[in-house]
C-alpha cells in the first residue's frame, strides 16, 4: 500500500499512486460503460461549436448552472446585517442548510439561521404550529433581539401567511407582544437573491415605520445591497463616511456578522444596524442605494414615506465613485475632503502606470445586475472591452442599462449583453467567441478548465480562495485592489505563456 | 379618492357566485365607482358578463404562454370591461395538476405589483368554492378584503359551505381586518329558504344582506353574456341587484368576526327546519320505499 503512518499522503497525491490510477482504469473499461474516449472528445469538441451555440441559445425549458441564487439567500444576507437579528426561514429545513452553508463557504465565518422545519404534515395543515414553536425556541434559545422571517418555497406554494402567523404567535405567547419580528415573503421560485434582499429590507422597514409619523432630519440611510465583499467594502464605505462629516446610517451592516474575530469568545452575534437606530431611520432626508436591483421595491417605500432617494450600481471605479461621492456631498452639504480627492489621483496614476497592459483587454462579466453594470464600467475606464456580460438575474430593462453604458465608450462598442443566460450558455459564447479573461464568481473555474480562459473571481460566492472579502473592491481604494487583482493575472499568464526558454523566454521579463 | 375598499364573495361551487358578483358590481359601477375584478377560480368565469365575452386570457395563462409572470405587462391582462370596470382573471391549471391556489398568490401579487390597483374604488375578488387551502384564503389576508361576502342558499351544502367559510375568515379576523359582511341567499326555491338563511346569519353573527328571488332572467341574460343589469335594466331583477350593491355599499366598515357552528349545531339547525332527516326517519323513509315497490309488484 503507498499509505503508511510514517508518511501519510493527501488523498491528491494517493490517488496518484499505481494502485489507485489502476484500479480507476479498470473501472473505467469494466463498469462504466463509457462511449470511447474520441467519441467523447468529438461531441465535447461539437458543444463548442457555433452550431451548438445557436441551439444552447435558443433553449426555453431548462437551465444549466444558473449564475444566481434564490430568494431567501438574499433575505437572510438582510437580516444579519442587523443587531442581534436571527434569520427564521419558515418551510423546510434543507432550505436554511444551504443558506448557511453558502454563506459560510465564502465569508469562512458560521452562519446562523433557523428554520420551521416544516414536514409533510405541515404542509397539509399549514405551518402555524412550526411558527409557534419555532418563534418560542428561537427567542429563548438564542436570545435575538429580533427575528426576520422569510420564507422557502413550500410554505409559499401552500399560501401561509406570516402576518397572520407572526400575530398569532403572539397570541399564544410564544414571543412578547413588542417583540420585533419583521417578515417578507420571499417565493424561491420567482426573482433572485437580489429581489430577497429587497423585499426583506422592505419588510424590515415597514416593521418600525408603519403607523409613524415622519419628522424630516438630516441624516442620510445607506443600503448597500446584496454584497460578497460586504466586510471590506462597509468598513470602507464608513471610513469614507466619517472622512467627510457625514451624518448617515448603513441600513443593514454584515460586516462584523461575517468577520468575528478569534479571541476566545463565540460571537452568535456581531455589529450591524442597532435595533433602535431603525425607527429614527424614517426621519432620514434620503435613503441611497448602492445597488439599485436589490432594492428597487425598498426605495419606492422610502420615497412613498417621503425621503429622496438615490441608487447606484455597485460603487467601483473612478466614475461610479465620483458620482456616489458627489451625491453625499449634495445631499449632506459636506465637502468632499482634500485626502479623497488625492485617493482618486492615486488610482488614476495607478491606471495610467498600468495601461499599457490592460488596454484592449477582453472581458466576460457576470453576475449580479449591479455588479456586471460597475465592473464593465471600470473595464471600460482601464481601456479593456467588456465582451460578454451576463447577469441570469438581469431584466429586459437591466439590459436596457447595460446597452446605455456600453454605448458611452468605445470600448463598449462590441460589447454583447445577456440577460437571464446561465453558465451553460457563457461556455458556448466564450467557446465561440473568446475573451482574455473572465470575471466571476468561484463557479467559472470550470468554464477556466474547460476554456482555458484565466478566471478572476471578483464576485460572491468566492469559495475556493480564502479572505478576499477582507479588502474592500468599492471606493478609489478598492479601485486599486480590483486594478491590482486584475494585473496580477495578466501578468500571470504573460509570464505563463513566456516561460520557456529558448522558445517563448524572449518576453520573460524582469521589469514589466 | 375616497379609500380603497376591497370585497370578496365566497360560496360553494354553483351557487350563483359569478352571477350574484357580476351584477352587483354592474350596478355598483352605476353609482360611480371605479372598479377592479380580480377573479380568482380556475375556471375563469368571473367576469364574462362583464366583459360580454366567452372567456378572458387569464393571467398564469398569459405568464406560462411569456415564460415567467415578470415578463408580463398589466395592459396584458387587464381588460376593459362594461361601463369601464377592470376585469382579471388570475387563471390556474388543469385539473388534476399543479397547484391553484398557488397560482391565485401569484396572480394577485403580479396584479399588486404593476398597478391595477390604483385608480380604483372597489377591489373585488370572485373566489371559488371553499376556503380549500392557503392560496384562496389569499383575499382574506391582511390588507386585502376587508369584508367578505357569503354567496349561499337553502341548500344543505351550501349551508355547510357558508359555516366553513366562516371559519376560514376566523381564523384570519383576529389577527387582521377581514371581516364577514354578511350572507347573500341565491333564491333556489328550498323550503322556508328565507328562514334558513336568516337563522343561518344569526348564528353565524352577520346579517342576511339581501335574499335574492330566483328569476328567469337571469338566465336569459347569462346566456347572452351579459348582466341583467344590461340586459334589461329596467327589468324587477335588476333592482334587486341594484338592492344588494347599495346595501354592500353601505355597508362599508360594518362587517363582524363570524361565531361558526359546530357541525353538530349545523346538522340540528337543519334537522329543526325539516331540510334534513334524522337516521331513524331516513331508514324509516327507505323501508317504506321498498314495501311499497314489493306491493306494487304483487
Amino acid at each position: 500500500m503507498p499509505q503508511s503512518a510514517e508518511k501519510v499522503l493527501d488523498h491528491a497525491p494517493l490517488f496518484r499512486e499505481p494502485e489507485y490510477t489502476d484500479m480507476l482504469a479498470r473501472k473505467k473499461t469494466e463498469f462504466e460503460c463509457m462511449p470511447a474516449d474520441a467519441k467523447v472528445q468529438e461531441i465535447s469538441d461539437w458543444t463548442k461549436s457555433w452550431e451548438y451555440r445557436e441551439k444552447n441559445l435558443a433553449r426555453n425549458a431548462l437551465v444549466v448552472n444558473p449564475a444566481k441564487a434564490c430568494q431567501p439567500l438574499g433575505a437572510v444576507f438582510a437580516a444579519a446585517g442587523f443587531e442581534k437579528t436571527m434569520s427564521f426561514v419558515h418551510g423546510s429545513q434543507g432550505c436554511v442548510a444551504y443558506y448557511r452553508s453558502h454563506l459560510s463557504r465564502h465569508f469562512k465565518e458560521p452562519s446562523s439561521a433557523v428554520s420551521s422545519s416544516m414536514t409533510e404534515d405541515a404542509a397539509v395543515f399549514g405551518g402555524l404550529n412550526n411558527m409557534i414553536d419555532g418563534l418560542a425556541n428561537t427567542y429563548s434559545l438564542y436570545q435575538p433581539k429580533m427575528i426576520a422571517v422569510s420564507t422557502t418555497c413550500m410554505a409559499e406554494v401552500i399560501g401561509d401567511d406570516l402576518h397572520s402567523f407572526i400575530e398569532n404567535s403572539r397570541k399564544k405567547n410564544s414571543i412578547p407582544e413588542d417583540f420585533s419580528v419583521p417578515f417578507a415573503h420571499t417565493p424561491a421560485f420567482v426573482g433572485s437573491h437580489v429581489d430577497g434582499y429587497d423585499n426583506m429590507m422592505k419588510g424590515i422597514l415597514e416593521s418600525f415605520w408603519k403607523g409613524k409619523t415622519r419628522a424630516p432630519g438630516a441624516q442620510i440611510n445607506i443600503i448597500p445591497g446584496f454584497d460578497g465583499f460586504v466586510v471590506g467594502n462597509n468598513r470602507e464605505l464608513k471610513r469614507i463616511l466619517e472622512l467627510m462629516g457625514v451624518d448617515y446610517k448603513i441600513l443593514s451592516d454584515a460586516a462584523d456578522q461575517y468577520d468575528t474575530p478569534a479571541d476566545g469568545e463565540f460571537r452568535m452575534y456581531d455589529g450591524g444596524t442597532r435595533i433602535e437606530d431603525i425607527e429614527p431611520a424614517l426621519n432620514a432626508k434620503a435613503t441611497i442605494s448602492l445597488q439599485q436591483w436589490c432594492t428597487r421595491k425598498t426605495l419606492d417605500y422610502c420615497q412613498e414615506s417621503g425621503q429622496d432617494t438615490a441608487s447606484f450600481h455597485y460603487p467601483l471605479g473612478v466614475g461610479a465613485t465620483d458620482e456616489l461621492l458627489m451625491k453625499i456631498s449634495e445631499l449632506s452639504g459636506k465637502e468632499i475632503p482634500a485626502e479623497i480627492e488625492k485617493e482618486r489621483g492615486r488610482l488614476i496614476d495607478a491606471m495610467a502606470d498600468s495601461q499599457a497592459h490592460l488596454h484592449g483587454k477582453k472581458y466576460a462579466i457576470y453576475g449580479d445586475p449591479d455588479f456586471v453594470y460597475a465592473m464593465a464600467r471600470f473595464v471600460m475606464e482601464t481601456g479593456g472591452e467588456p465582451t460578454h456580460c451576463l447577469a441570469t438575474n438581469g431584466t429586459a430593462k437591466w439590459d436596457e442599462q447595460m446597452k446605455e453604458l456600453l454605448a458611452s465608450s468605445p470600448f463598449g462598442a462590441k460589447a454583447q449583453v445577456w440577460a437571464g443566460k446561465d453558465l451553460w450558455h457563457l461556455r458556448s459564447l466564450l467557446a465561440t467567441e473568446p475573451t482574455d479573461f473572465i470575471i466571476g464568481s468561484s463557479y467559472a473555474k470550470y468554464l477556466e478548465r474547460d476554456l482555458g480562459i484565466p478566471l478572476i473571481r471578483l464576485t460572491f460566492p468566492i469559495f475556493d480562495r480564502h479572505h478576499h472579502h477582507r479588502f474592500p473592491v468599492w471606493g478609489y481604494q478598492g479601485g486599486l485592489r480590483v486594478l491590482t487583482t486584475l494585473l496580477d493575472k495578466v501578468f500571470d499568464v504573460l509570464d505563463r505563456e513566456t516561460i520557456n526558454p529558448g522558445v517563448t523566454d524572449f518576453s520573460y521579463d524582469l521589469t514589466r | 379618492m375616497a379609500k380603497l375598499r376591497q370585497i370578496a364573495f365566497y360560496g360553494k361551487g354553483g351557487i350563483g357566485k359569478s352571477t350574484t358578483s357580476q351584477n352587483t358590481l354592474a350596478a355598483l359601477v352605476e353609482m360611480d365607482q371605479k372598479i377592479l375584478i380580480v377573479g380568482c377560480d380556475p375556471k375563469a368565469d368571473s367576469t364574462r358578463l362583464i366583459l360580454n365575452t366567452k372567456l378572458q386570457d387569464t393571467v398564469l395563462h398569459l405568464a406560462a404562454e411569456a415564460g415567467s409572470v415578470e415578463d408580463l405587462e398589466l395592459e396584458q391582462v387587464m381588460k376593459i370591461g362594461y361601463k369601464g370596470i377592470k376585469c382579471t382573471e388570475s387563471g390556474g391549471p388543469e385539473p388534476g395538476v399543479g397547484c391553484a391556489g398557488r397560482g391565485v398568490i401569484t396572480a394577485i401579487n403580479f396584479l399588486e405589483e404593476n398597478g391595477a390597483y390604483d385608480d380604483v374604488d372597489y377591489v373585488s375578488y370572485d373566489v371559488l368554492g371553499d376556503v380549500v387551502c392557503g392560496g384562496f384564503a389569499m383575499p382574506i389576508r391582511e390588507n386585502k378584503a376587508q369584508e367578505i361576502y357569503i354567496v349561499m342558499s337553502g341548500e344543505m351544502m351550501a349551508l355547510y359551505a357558508a359555516n366553513n367559510i366562516a371559519k376560514g375568515i376566523l381564523k384570519y379576523a383576529h389577527s387582521g381586518g377581514v371581516r364577514l359582511g354578511g350572507l347573500i341567499c341565491n333564491e333556489r326555491q328550498t323550503d322556508k329558504e328565507l328562514e334558513l338563511a336568516e337563522e343561518l346569519a344569526s348564528r353565524l353573527g352577520c346579517k342576511l344582506i339581501h335574499f335574492v328571488p330566483r328569476d328567469n332572467i337571469v338566465q336569459h341574460a347569462e346566456l347572452r353574456r351579459m348582466t341583467v343589469i344590461e340586459y334589461a335594466p329596467e327589468s324587477k331583477q335588476a333592482g334587486e341587484y341594484r338592492e344588494l350593491a347599495r346595501k354592500i355599499h353601505e355597508n362599508s366598515g360594518k362587517g363582524v368576526i363570524p361565531t361558526p357552528i359546530t357541525m353538530e349545531e349545523l346538522e340540528q339547525m337543519l334537522l329543526d327546519f325539516g331540510i334534513m332527516k334524522t337516521e331513524e326517519q331516513q331508514l324509516a323513509d327507505l323501508q317504506a320505499k321498498e314495501a311499497a315497490k314489493a306491493a306494487a309488484a304483487h
